[in-house]
């Protein structure tokens, strides 16, 4: 489970982000609601290990991320943890299958191409593993970013603003297939947004 | 996926920059690698084939053209001395070999040299056919002689007088070719072989009908153009080339000392070339380092997803350093090939000028050098980049799109 107590952060000397305590359950689906600047993508980065709060606790699945210094941290969140970005942020001159792979090797996780494809052929662009991200269309490449962010089957999947820019039934699918994913790996999901269109797939919200 | 296909990936992104890049650098090691192999050649096998001899006595003239006409049969002879300096050099103390050679004539543009067969033994020849040459107007072929004329063992051939190939044939006196050396990687190859009294006999006949006096009087006055002398003591190089300079009609040459004045004087224009050269290797860093540089604006977001799926900085460090070493590599060692290249297209020139013989099969050891100076030019100029990349502040590139 995910634990956080007396967090905050700042940048610059203004205030990001506070929140005093919050808990989630191995498994759950997690709505993080606000308007945008209440610090939604700073409790992401920070739950991913990317930021180190100014003060506050951070236990990820029993790990104490203030204690993970360094390259460990960097390994701990290649190994747990799958980000899928709103602006997705595929890498352009590498085909769909060496994204996943470039997950893989980043992670220091053994390069299995049966992983790589089982990810794929779950998300339904097993057949685009040749192509280069700028073949596909949107809704192609959000699959691929999914695939890319559970390849190396993370405990936690976290997504920041999946839906913006989408429109109703677009937004639909990129929630239905991160959950998808979510469930299919029974990792945590949270997912940040300031889209209301989504809340309805999510049992839990968090406000900021 | 590695650390080398993903660094060579990006290099592919990017066809402008990288073949820029290792264009600049394969021209700069190409040129040093050229000049190494040429130069290097030369200086051996100029070296290989002054070996022994410590001194050339011939007429008064210029001592470069003394040793160039001399050893290596590479200019026109400063002229001629009489016969009794051969021995009054051979019995001086200072002289163990003294090897009196007779030149003047070609054949096809190859020099054909009177020598008794202490010069073929100071060569260590090998005969591949054929014998050594014993009465007049029998010859001898060196080894790229025979190869380019076709001329073997029996064939018969006129010598044409001067060194151009140009000059008035002795067809009156034709040798026949009676052995063809094995290779000797040495002037020997390019030249043709006779004894001294084939010179002289060609000489005398071309003077035309003349009486037992005549024929006495010539006798008398017989010449030869050069003697290479090898001392039979250190003492020797400070007494006898002082002793032979002071005789009116003899001049003695160092070839170690006139050879390196010749290295001296063309040893400019190889620096040149040299510095030349390592202008366009600085100019590859540049380009290497521009290439890295402006890339990691349009990078960043993917150094920053790197970041989130598990790269650490030293990782992204390391990502960065590796492109300026993957282009620097690649770029030495087409470096390499293309010197090789030239050295050998420089060869098949100079062979078909009868000269020098270069070829692009050798390698040296130098060129190891070549490549790690090219490496650390790729590692100096991925630095900064590498640097930016491990500083890269990922929470915020993120957030910013």
């Amino acid at each position: 489970m995910i634990a956080v107590r007396n967090l905050a952060h700042s940048y610059d000397g203004s205030r990001a982000l506070a929140l005093a305590q919050w808990e989630a359950a191995a498994g759950s689906r997690w709505l993080v609601l606000g308007p945008s600047g209440c610090g939604k993508t700073t409790l992401l980065h920070i739950l991913a290990g990317l930021i180190r709060p100014a003060a506050g606790e951070v236990s990820v699945f029993q790990t104490d991320l203030l204690s993970l210094k360094g390259s460990r941290l960097d390994q701990w969140r290649g190994n747990n943890v799958g980000i899928v970005l709103q602006a997705l942020h595929l890498v352009p001159h590498l085909s769909v299958r060496d994204n996943l792979r470039l997950a893989q090797y980043l992670a220091r996780a053994p390069q299995h191409d049966a992983a790589v494809d089982e990810a794929l052929g779950a998300l339904g662009v097993a057949d685009k593993a040749a192509r280069r991200p700028h073949q596909l269309s949107q809704g192609e490449q959000q699959r691929v970013a999914v695939a890319r962010a559970v390849v190396n089957r993370p405990k936690l999947l976290l997504a920041d603003e999946p839906t913006a820019s989408l429109d109703d039934a677009a937004a639909a699918r990129a929630v239905e297939l991160l959950i998808g994913a979510a469930e299919r790996r029974q990792a945590t999901l949270v997912v940040a947004t300031h889209d209301s269109r989504v809340k309805r797939y999510f049992s839990n919200t968090l406000q900021l | 996926m590695n650390l080398a296909s993903l660094s060579a990936g990006y290099l592919r992104a990017r066809p402008l920059q990288t073949t820029l890049s290792l264009l600049l650098l394969a021209l700069g090691a190409g040129t040093i690698v050229t000049l190494l192999l040429v130069v290097g050649q030369l200086e051996s096998r100029m070296g290989r084939d002054a070996r022994g001899i410590d001194l050339v006595v011939g007429a008064k003239g210029s001592p470069m053209q003394l040793i160039l006409s001399g050893i290596y049969h590479a200019d026109a002879p400063t002229g001629n001395i009489p016969l009794a300096a051969v021995g009054t050099l051979q019995k001086n103390r200072f002289v163990r070999k003294a090897i009196p050679l007779a030149l003047g004539d070609s054949w096809k543009g190859y020099r054909i040299v009177g020598a008794g067969r202490e010069y073929l033994e100071h060569y260590g020849t090998e005969f591949s056919s054929g014998k050594a040459h014993e009465k007049p107007m029998e010859a001898v072929l060196g080894y790229e002689v025979a190869a380019r004329t076709g001329v073997g063992v029996g064939g018969r051939f006129a010598g044409a007088h001067g060194i151009g190939g140009e000059g008035n044939e002795h067809a009156e006196a034709p040798y026949t070719v009676v052995g063809v050396l094995a290779r000797n990687d040495s002037v020997l190859d390019r030249l043709v072989l006779t004894s001294i009294e084939s010179v002289w006999h060609v000489h005398e006949e071309h003077q035309g009908p003349q009486d037992e006096q005549d024929r006495k009087a010539m006798r008398d006055d017989r010449e030869v153009t050069v003697v290479l002398v090898q001392y039979a003591s250190p003492l020797a190089a400070a007494m006898l080339p002082r002793q032979i300079n002071s005789q009116s009609e003899l001049q003695a040459a160092s070839p170690a000392y006139e050879t390196a004045r010749l290295f001296r004087i063309v040893g400019a224009g190889i620096e040149a070339l040299r510095a030349f050269a390592a202008v366009l290797i600085v100019a590859a860093g540049l380009s290497v380092f521009i290439a890295l540089y402006t890339a990691l604006e349009e990078r960043r977001y993917d150094l920053a997803v790197m970041r989130t799926l598990g790269a650490s900085p030293a990782r992204l460090f390391g990502l960065l350093l590796a492109e300026g070493l993957v282009l620097a590599l690649a770029g030495a060692l087409l470096g390499l090939a293309l010197g090789h290249a030239l050295a050998a297209a420089l060869g098949a020139w100079l062979e078909a000028q009868q000269q020098y013989p270069v070829s692009g099969l050798v390698f040296r050891i130098e060129e190891l050098w070549v490549l790690a100076v090219a490496l650390g030019v790729g590692l100096v100029a991925s630095l900064i980049p590498a640097w930016r990349a491990y500083r890269t502040d990922v929470s915020r590139t993120l957030a910013q799109g």
